[in-house]
């Protein structure tokens, strides 16, 4: 298995390093147009990438799921959840449990993070909890896994802050240029001579300041897009039955409910893009995710669970005859049969149940606490009740806090 | 001659330093291996560990279930005793054990107050997911397996393994006895 992860590492790595002599060319032609000197730019630069990547790999998991408002769940708090997030972890052969996080949010959407396997944490929204059985629930989990798995969360995590860091450079340049253009003319006038060296220069420095940021955000889409296709065959290498995360795509992709906390920048970390347009089919360059359609075809054109039995489809469904995963990694898989679906109670849990189940997560994450009246009602006390009793709104009965 | 000598010395270092690799390759995947039992045991002992409870549980229900419920007893009773056997044998073991769970939860159909239960719901999902991650810990267990037997079988790793005393992974797999039979219909 390790051996696919090590290839698509080292072509990731490849895009990477492009986006970064993208960067080292903004700092050297902006330093040389604003301060005649190719060299302090650079350096400039890479300060800007050395601080912003400092903060994204320590602070980047934090950051993330602060700004999605994702609360921390303890295993009594939504059982299955928890049971499922430690089924996939067992599967995938993560040596640690990742932390649980729940987003109050009836978008379906959920997202992995953590520089290292071993600190990482997964993120579901309510409404994803809601809708999904357990089979669509254990695939979407086990794709999270796998960028877990694969260390996708951290090459993903320094090449936004890469793009991060041109974006802010030519951003700060073009202020200058356009506010500062003046005083750089006379500076320019006094010291003479080199004139077409200076317009050469000149527009290189707009071209970067323009074409950069676009430049990048498509490496970036790109690196993205690979890293979902791998996910998603380990996902159904995990679960050996790739239907699961097919038909949770299915439900996904029909919802229309955007994730409200979700931003441009966070967005390649989630299953599915929280800004896809209705209907979009076609894959097109700024896409961070492939089609949901094309991927439901792939797993489900899928005859075994194995990474070869994922290349096949995607042969077949792409109409290409690029190899997606190298043929060698296949070969180590034991038994590559699809698994029947699960008839388990928890199959039988129908949606209203579900939702239950959710709901009293959430409310047990924000510290309420719950007391069952003996008419059946259940009480919601918010952490801020202090007094020793409360009346039933219901029945009139007089309960002890 | 000092030319000769040195090359006889650059062969002789290469091939230490690649039998040093495969070598540490092989003890890598045997850790692998033995991890991942670890981790079936782990389940296996959790399972073990939540049929008192549900035995406990439905007994005040159950009247007339005498002897599923010793069955299952008794089943937990063996799997616990093969502990230490070897995969083989214990998988036959849990496979019993499996199938008396299934012949209980079965029964529960039959006693709509049990099924709704909080307590026995919840109950019930920790045996659901104990048993997938039983399942999910032997898949990855027998892939790891896997790996390690093509390393120890293959060129040329496997002359450092035989060398070195490694020896072949067992599979594991639970056997369920019923598993083939088909089910019956049930008029009830």
């Amino acid at each position: 298995m390790w051996q696919q992860i090590r290839s698509n590492q080292i072509r990731s790595t490849f895009l990477v390093f492009g986006m970064g002599i993208i960067l080292a060319l903004v700092g050297y032609f902006l330093g040389l147009y604003f301060f005649d000197n190719g060299i302090g730019g650079l350096i400039i630069a890479l300060l800007i990438w050395a601080i912003m990547s400092l903060i994204g790999y320590f602070q980047g998991d934090s950051i993330l799921l602060a700004t999605s408002r994702a609360r921390k769940i303890e295993p009594d708090d939504h059982p299955r959840l928890y049971n499922v997030v430690e089924e996939m972890k067992i599967a995938s052969g993560l040596e640690q449990m990742p932390a649980v996080y729940i987003i109050d949010d009836p978008a379906m959407n959920a997202f992995a993070t953590g520089r290292d396997p071993k600190k990482a944490s997964v993120a579901v929204t309510s409404g994803l909890l809601q809708k999904l059985n357990r089979d669509e629930l254990q695939g979407v989990v086990g794709h999270e896994m796998a960028h877990v798995r694969n260390r996708d969360v951290l090459l993903m995590a320094m090449a936004a802050v890469l793009l991060g860091a041109i974006v802010v450079l030519a951003w700060y340049a073009s202020r200058f240029f356009i506010f500062g253009g003046l005083g750089r003319t006379r500076r320019s006038s006094s010291s003479g001579g080199g004139g077409i060296a200076q317009v050469v220069i000149l527009v290189v420095a707009i071209l970067l300041m323009i074409l950069a940021p676009i430049f990048a955000q498509l490496i970036y889409f790109a690196l993205s897009r690979r890293r979902e296709y791998l996910a998603d065959a380990s996902s159904a290498l995990y679960t050996r039955y790739p239907e699961g995360l097919a038909s949770a795509l299915e439900k996904i992709a029909a919802s229309t409910e955007p994730l409200k906390s979700a931003n441009k920048a966070t967005a390649p970390m989630y299953i599915i893009n929280p800004f896809r347009k209705q209907g979009m089919s076609a894959e097109d360059l700024t896409s961070t995710h492939p089609p949901i359609s094309e991927r439901i075809r792939i797993l489900r054109a899928m005859a075994g669970v194995s990474y070869e039995d994922y290349s096949r489809a995607y042969q077949q469904v792409r109409h290409t005859n690029k190899v997606f995963i190298p043929a060698g990694a296949a070969a180590i898989t034991g038994s590559t049969a699809i698994r029947h679906a699960q008839t388990e109670t928890a199959e039988k849990l129908d949606e209203v149940e579900r939702t239950r189940d959710t709901s009293n997560a959430l409310w047990n994450v924000n510290k309420y606490r719950t007391i069952t009246c003996a008419c059946g009602t259940r009480l919601r006390l918010p952490p801020t009740y202090k007094q020793s009793e409360i009346k039933c709104p219901h029945c009139g009965r007089i309960n002890p806090v | 001659m000092t030319i000769a000598l040195w090359v006889i010395v650059g062969i002789v270092v290469i091939l230490i330093i690649v039998f040093v690799s495969i070598y540490n390759g092989l003890v890598r995947l045997r850790n692998l291996v033995k991890n991942a039992w670890a981790q079936i045991d782990v389940q296996l002992k959790r399972r073990h560990d939540l049929i008192p409870n549900l035995v406990e549980m439905v007994k005040g229900y159950m009247k007339y279930e005498r002897e599923t419920l010793e069955a299952i007893t008794k089943a937990r009773t063996v799997a616990q005793q093969a502990n230490a056997a070897s995969p083989a044998e214990r998988g036959k073991a849990e496979g019993e054990l499996s199938s008396a769970l299934n012949r209980l939860l079965a029964v529960v159909e039959r006693y709509p107050d049990l099924k709704a239960s909080q307590n026995f719901m919840s109950l019930q999902e920790e045996l659901a997911s104990t048993e997938n991650k039983i399942s999910f810990s032997r898949q990855f267990y027998n892939d790891s397996v896997m790996q390690y037997n093509n390393k120890t079988q293959m060129f040329p790793s496997n002359v450092v393994a035989s060398m070195s005393g490694f020896k072949q992974g067992e599979f594991f797999e639970v056997t369920v006895p019923e598993e083939k039979e088909v089910p019956k219909v049930q008029l009830t």
